[in-house]
This record gives C-alpha cells, structure tokens and sequence, in this order.
C-alpha cells in the first residue's frame, strides 16, 4: 500500500436555481474554489461526474479554466455519481498510477418530476414511471415492517430544514414544523410535499491528494466504496417491473456501507457524523438500518430520542440534507463529502457537530448504485 | 374491453395494449398476464423478457401468471407524470401473485384509505385513454393497460 488519501482542497457552487448561470460556469466555481484550497496542485487526471449535462461536460469547465490535456472521464451512476467519481479517483492514487486528481460533480436539473431515459416510453404512458409513488411505496413499507409513522417522518424534514437554516449553501434556509409538512399537498400517500427534495443546480468539487502531499490539517479519505443491487427486490432502486420476496437480499447501501466499515477499519459505532440519501423522509430512515447506525426495524428510536439531531449522539444530515439543499445529482454526494471535511476540520460554524472525528457519507440512487464514503481526521 | 386473444393487439376493437407481451385475454373474456420462467433456475419474471434477471440465462419460457394476487404495497398518484396517458389521481402499488412473483401495477382503487394489507385483488385491463399518436383522429385507438381490483367477496354456491 502507498500513503492514503487526502482531502487537498474543496469547493462549492451553491445548491439552487440559477437562471442565467450554465452549468460549465457553476463547475467552473467549484473547481477553481477547490483548487486554490489546495495550493493549485498540478493534477494528472479529472473525474466529473453528471447525469443530465450531455456529451463531454467535464471538458467543458476545465476547458474553460484551460486545464485540459490530461484525461478526463465523465461518470455516471445516477444519484451515487459523485460517490463512483471519488472511488475511482482514490483507486488510482492508492494504486500509484496518480499522485493528484481533481473530482467534480455539476448538474443543472429539469424543472418538475424528473423525466429519466430509464423508463421507456410505454412505462410513462401506463402511469409506471412516476418516481414518487415507487418513493411512497418504499415509505410505506418502513412504516409497516419498521413501526414509523407519518408524524416521525415529518420531524426527519423539521430536523432538516432547521440545519438547512445554517447552511448558506442550501436551497432551502427556513425552517418548517410537523404542522406545516402534514399540510404541505399530499404528493403520494404518505409522502407529503415536503417530504421530497427537490431536484435542483449546483456544483461541487475535491482535490485527493496522496497523503504526503497534502498539508497535515488535510483530512483523510479512508475508503469510497460503489456498488450496485443484487437482483430480486421489486421496491429497490433498480425500479424493476416485479420482484421476488426480498426479506434475505441485501440492499446496495448495505453491501456498500459493509466494505467501506471493513476497508476503513471501523463500524457504525464510531461515527461522529452522517450525511446520507434523504431523497425523501423515508430514505432517511430507511439508511439508518441499512448503514447499520441501528439494529433493523429500530429506526424509530433515532428519531424519537434525537440521536439525528443536530446535538444528538450521531448527527445525520447537519447540512440540512437533500431535503434542505435540493439534489442536484452529479454534484450531491461529492458535496457530502465537503460538508464531512468542513465537519471533521472544526470549521462546519453554526452545523458543526462537536468534536467531529469521523464521518460517513451515502448516496443510492437508479441503477441501482449506492455509494458510501468514509471521512475522517 | 379487449378481446384479443395474445397479447390483446386487435385494431378493429379500437384498442390497443400499451405495450406487446405484457397481458391478454383469453377466449373466456378472463385478463393474464404474459411472464417467463427461466428453463434454468425456474425463476418466473414479469415481463417475460429474453434473459433471465436471476441467473442470466436465456432459455425463457412463455407462462401465464396468476390472474388473482394479494396487495403487498399501495398509494396514489396525484400529479400526472411525465407521458401518463390516463386520469388523475390513480392507484398505484404492488401485488404478490401465487408463483411468489411482487409485481408493479395500476390499481383500479385510487383512494390508499379502501386497500388494506394482504386483500384479494384481481387482473383486469383497463381503459389509459386515447392514443396519442392518433390525437384529432375520430378512429383513433384507445390505449389499453393491466391493473389489479379489489377482489369481490364471493358468494358460496347453495350446497
């Protein structure tokens, strides 16, 4: 093994809607904040990771910048894009083929339900492509099999939004209460408006570093990890048109929070803090037990006792989440992974969570892919 | 209501499924659907498609699934989706068949309050609404899909 990985340097655009403003240019933020950070090294290869920006969109913002020449690779792997753009790049410093690569993360979403070329056209026509009611079904079953209910699931979007508050960068900065989210319009029994983040624009990037190269006050990346579903769950990200019983297939999160514990050393319990796929309140809740921060079915607790809470014994989403900062797809894991360095450095300022050494992030989206990153100091 | 025998795909009953090979009827008027099971691990699918998602392999044979089931997950649709063809709201959920197979489905009940856990649902072919790629043609077809119902409570024959 070569030295580890270290976080150099990292960027933002905000998290939004921005008439106006092209994604190259908000790649183009992300990637210069990122890069002055951390001392404009020179990097050997760039890794930008998008769904909906087209045909060579990484080439694009470092075309603008006048950093190309060396390769550069669009990825895609739906929500957990920016999860597979981090594992790949980690893999090949630790593998000594380069000692500094730029990873990014851009997207300027469409506006409404997303319109995915997953589906084919007759699965949209016979009303089986709509994306919330797959969202609502997994919802439902979590308050079946888990005992949640819907109150629970909307202090997951008040404990959220009230983070959100303390994030410059999210899209949504007041805070809600339970009251407001149960009246918010019902969107898909039991998921209510504003249960579900809203897909939106923004950019995000690192710099990873072999460790030596990096300063001393550089967090580490332990381990990024990507993997995809094992066949036969009919609720699973891989939104298949039928499935078999489930109950003894592990999810993808979970495959991919397994490795990255081994990988990095640690289990659950060692986590400061989390930053995990709350495409809706019910993911959330659902990524408790898949990442294993509780036993199975136990999830409730979490959020009853306030351990998820900003102050509790194992913080999730102190960004204000997806539901807070809108998910822009390419750029939302890599902007996780931000927000766990902020965390891990002291310097997350009204979010921070005291004394934060190690934290973890998720992403699972279509594909299906789920990502799992492992910060720490 | 269609009448086509294989996969419902009969013009002159104004109707037309909204895809080939996905459900039909048969000659006594009762809805199927068209699944595969694969000759290698016997695992059924819905839709039947050339390869199998279990094992990978491609020797799948035409079966006819279960026309009864029961409601394993539902909601509602509120909001049109991108390219729907029917009306709003609509039920939406999954029903577990006999063979074990969880399967993806319209439901004819679009208030969540009249389904319950585990309830008896039965096939039928509903009616989305006109085709689109016949828009401002009076001939024009009508697109058909699957959905599953409540199922009826039976009545006991007289002994």
């Amino acid at each position: 093994m070569t030295d580890g990985v270290a976080i150099a340097g990292t960027g933002l655009h905000p998290f939004g809607r921005f008439d106006g403003t092209t994604v190259t240019e908000m790649g183009v933020t992300a990637v210069r904040g990122a890069l002055e950070e951390a001392g404009n090294p020179t990097f050997q290869a760039a890794f930008c990771a998008t769904v909906y920006s087209g045909v060579a969109a990484g080439h694009k913002v470092l075309g603008a910048l006048g950093l190309t020449g060396g390769p550069i690779v669009d990825i895609e792997a739906g929500c957990a894009s920016g999860g597979a753009a981090l594992m790949l790049a980690a893999s090949a410093i630790r593998a000594g083929q380069y000692d500094t690569v730029l990873v990014f993360g851009i997207e300027k979403m469409p506006r409404g339900i997303i319109r995915s070329s997953f589906f084919e056209q007759w699965r949209e026509q016979a009303g089986l492509a709509a994306t919330p009611a797959y969202f609502a079904l997994r919802a439902q079953r979590l308050m079946r099999e888990s005992g949640i209910t819907k109150e629970q699931l909307a202090r997951v979007v008040v404990k959220n939004r009230a983070n959100g508050v303390e994030n410059p960068n999210a899209m949504f900065r007041k805070p809600t209460t339970v009251d407001d989210v149960l009246a918010s319009r019902l969107v898909c029994e039991p998921l209510h408006l504003f249960m579900l983040c809203s897909p939106n624009e923004g950019a995000a990037a690192i710099v990873l570093r072999r460790s030596d190269l990096a300063g001393p006050a550089a967090p580490t990346l332990a381990t990024a990890v990507l993997r995809s579903h094992l066949p036969g769950s009919v609720l699973g990200e891989a939104t298949p048109m039928s499935g078999v019983p489930d109950e003894e297939i592990t999810p993808p999160s979970t495959l991919a929070a397994t490795d990255a514990y081994e990988e990095a050393g640690i289990g659950p319990g060692d986590l400061d803090v989390v930053e995990c796929q709350d495409t809706d309140a019910a993911r959330e809740v659902l990524a408790y037990e898949e990442l294993g921060l509780c036993p199975k079915g136990e999830s409730a607790r979490l959020i009853d006792d306030g351990t998820t809470a900003l102050g509790g014994a194992l913080p999730v989403n102190a960004s204000g989440g997806l539901l807070s900062k809108g998910e822009p797809l390419g750029a939302s894991a890599i902007a996780q992974v931000v927000e766990l360095a902020d965390q891990v450095r002291g310097r997350a300022g009204s979010r921070q969570v005291d004394g934060a050494r190690t934290g973890l992030a998720h992403t699972v989206g279509r594909g299906a892919n789920a990502a799992v990153v492992i910060v720490t100091r | 209501m269609n009448t086509g025998t294989e996969a419902g795909a009969n013009a002159s009953t104004g109707r037309r499924p909204v895809h080939d090979g996905l459900f039909g009827e048969n000659e006594r008027g009762n809805a199927f659907l068209l699944g595969g099971r694969c000759d290698a691990c016997d695992r059924v699918q819905f839709p039947m498609a050339s390869t199998c998602p279990a094992c990978g392999a491609a020797t799948i044979t035409e079966v006819h699934l279960s026309d009864h089931g029961t409601l394993w997950g539902w909601t509602a649709v509120t909001a049109p989706p991108p390219g729907y063809l029917g009306d709003v709201p609509f039920g939406f959920g999954v029903v577990e068949l006999p063979e074990g197979l969880r399967v993806i489905t319209l439901l004819s009940e679009s208030d969540p309050a009249g389904l319950s856990f585990g309830m008896p649902m039965r096939l039928v072919i509903t009616d989305l609404g006109p085709d689109p790629d016949s828009e401002g043609n009076p001939e024009g077809e009508i697109v058909t899909t699957y959905a599953f119902t409540p199922e009826l409570p039976r009545v006991e024959a007289a002994p």
